[in-house]
């Protein structure tokens, strides 16, 4: 019986979808924001990249709300999961190939995450993505030597003042009587590294706090503690 | 300019992924599965955010040699499906930790024993007997009012 | 185009059919992976490249990292095969 009314369930969520699918016609949808967006972005953001110019600047506040969500997150799975007790046992260390491996990515991660980062609004890229792999470069080591202990006051350091950076660039646009985290400084030219204003500075931000905020989550899913 | 085949592919891809997570979630009968349907669900929602920005003869949004280009695709959805992936992965890490927290609590993540073991929870915590339950046989069930209730309310 | 698409989509779907009857919780994860990496590559193919980049970091790497993770503190780390648990357990620990 359960099972039946599932089946409608989701048979009927699968017509819903359709009827909505058969009534966009591809490409040819209104795309009144889009357009006008395609047409201003260059000369309003000076980011070769619209997508970030999207992000943050048209819609910066929602990018500022996004961060705080992962934020939460991240603090309440923290919470939930607690702290690991000082004399729970460790897993043994990995072998030597590992250990030597896991040395040398880290500096090649670090390196690709920071490109990644600072060039989000030349091409496809940005805090998002830069701060995933900072993550995964500083959660590398950690796999392979389990015994470190996670500098978690220094995590939660970056990640304070990257957000407090954040909302800092925003408050200065209010300042000089433009709007919150509206764009400021030269705009540079098209297609440069130093262009598009403060942009690639908020995307520095968010990417060493997306970094700080995964890397403290993964550290503390990975510290096993033996249940009994 | 449409194309009805390109169309049905990538709407019913979309779709499909939505509606099989969906599946996933109320038949699930594993807590993990239903994490992991969560996760495939979401996937078919940012699909179709993408689908319904796409124009089939357009070009990525980025300038490049600083030429702009003709057609470019919407980037709005873009940017909010670039947010909402990152906040998935937020919200999967918070239901795992949870669901870590159940498995420390109950011991199980089968989805019927651990409402088994939360039923008896509560009933023990309301301080109703558990014994005399409501869907028992009728020959077992007192018609008055049994003890535990008059006794085990919360005026004790 | 649109057979890679075909191939794309149908590899998709079939992996995420593929995560609610696998019996094998590593299995399951694995699919789940798929899932994503091939949502990637649809999305270059969709002219998405950023969000095709934030898909294969963050859906294919990192949750698939917490996923797996999350797996060895539920205790569902078994590769198929281990029948004992006890075997199992010592094959996490050591």
């Amino acid at each position: 019986m359960r099972n039946l009314t599932s089946l409608l369930f989701a048979a009927g969520l699968a017509f819903f979808l359709l009827v909505i699918a058969a009534r966009f016609d591809l490409g040819a949808a209104p795309m009144l924001v889009g357009d006008a967006i395609l047409q201003e972005a260059p000369a309003e953001t000076g980011a070769a990249n619209i997508v970030t110019s999207v992000v943050l600047g048209y819609r910066g506040i929602d990018t500022l709300g996004e961060i705080a969500i992962l934020f939460t997150a991240s603090l309440a799975a923290g919470l939930v999961l607690g702290r690991r007790r000082p004399e729970a046992s460790r897993d043994a260390d990995s072998g030597a190939v590992l250990q030597i491996s896991a040395q040398l990515l880290f500096p090649l991660l670090l390196v690709v995450g920071f490109y990644i980062i600072l060039h989000g609004h030349l091409t496809p890229g940005g805090g998002f993505q830069g701060g995933v792999i900072l993550a995964a470069a500083f959660f590398v080591p950690l796999l392979a030597r389990p015994g470190t202990s996670v500098n978690h006051t220094g995590l939660s350091l970056v990640e304070g003042l990257a957000g407090a950076g954040f909302i800092l660039i925003g408050l200065l646009a209010l300042f000089q009587g433009k709007a919150f985290l509206q764009p400021l400084l030269d705009k540079g030219t098209l297609g440069m590294l130093v262009s598009a204003g403060t942009l690639p500075l908020l995307y520095l931000a968010v990417g060493l706090k997306v970094g700080a905020e995964l890397a403290g989550l993964l550290a503390n899913l990975a510290d096993s503690e033996v249940d009994p | 300019m449409s194309d009805p085949e390109l169309h049905w592919l990538l709407y019913g891809g979309a779709i499909g992924l939505i509606v099989i997570g969906a599946a996933g979630i109320v038949m699930g009968k594993h807590l993990f599965r239903i994490i992991l349907a969560l996760a495939i669900a979401e996937a078919g929602a940012n699909l179709m955010l993408v689908v319904a920005g796409l124009r089939p003869d357009a070009v990525a949004p980025i300038i490049t040699g600083g030429m702009i280009p003709e057609q470019m695709v919407d980037p709005v959805p873009q940017a909010m499906v670039l947010t909402a992936i990152v906040i998935g992965v937020g919200i999967q890490a918070l239901v795992l930790s949870l669901a870590i927290r159940v498995y420390k609590a109950y011991g199980t993540l089968d989805m019927r024993e651990i409402r088994l073991k939360m039923a008896a929870d509560i009933d023990a915590e309301a301080g109703v007997d558990d014994e005399v339950s409501q869907e028992g046989p009728a020959g077992e069930r007192p018609l008055e009012l049994p003890d535990a209730v008059t006794s085990g309310g919360p005026g004790q | 185009m649109i057979w890679l698409l075909g191939l794309l989509i149908g590899m998709m779907l079939a992996a995420a059919i593929a995560v609610l009857v696998l019996e094998n919780h590593i299995a399951a994860v694995a699919a789940t992976s798929i899932v994503s990496l091939a949502l990637s590559v649809v999305f270059v193919l969709l002219r998405a490249p950023d969000v095709a980049m934030t898909e294969a970091a963050v859906g294919a790497g990192l949750s698939s990292l917490i996923l797996a993770l999350s797996l060895r503190r539920l205790g569902l780390w078994q590769i198929e095969g281990d029948k004992h648990p006890e075997i199992a357990k010592e094959g996490v620990d050591a």
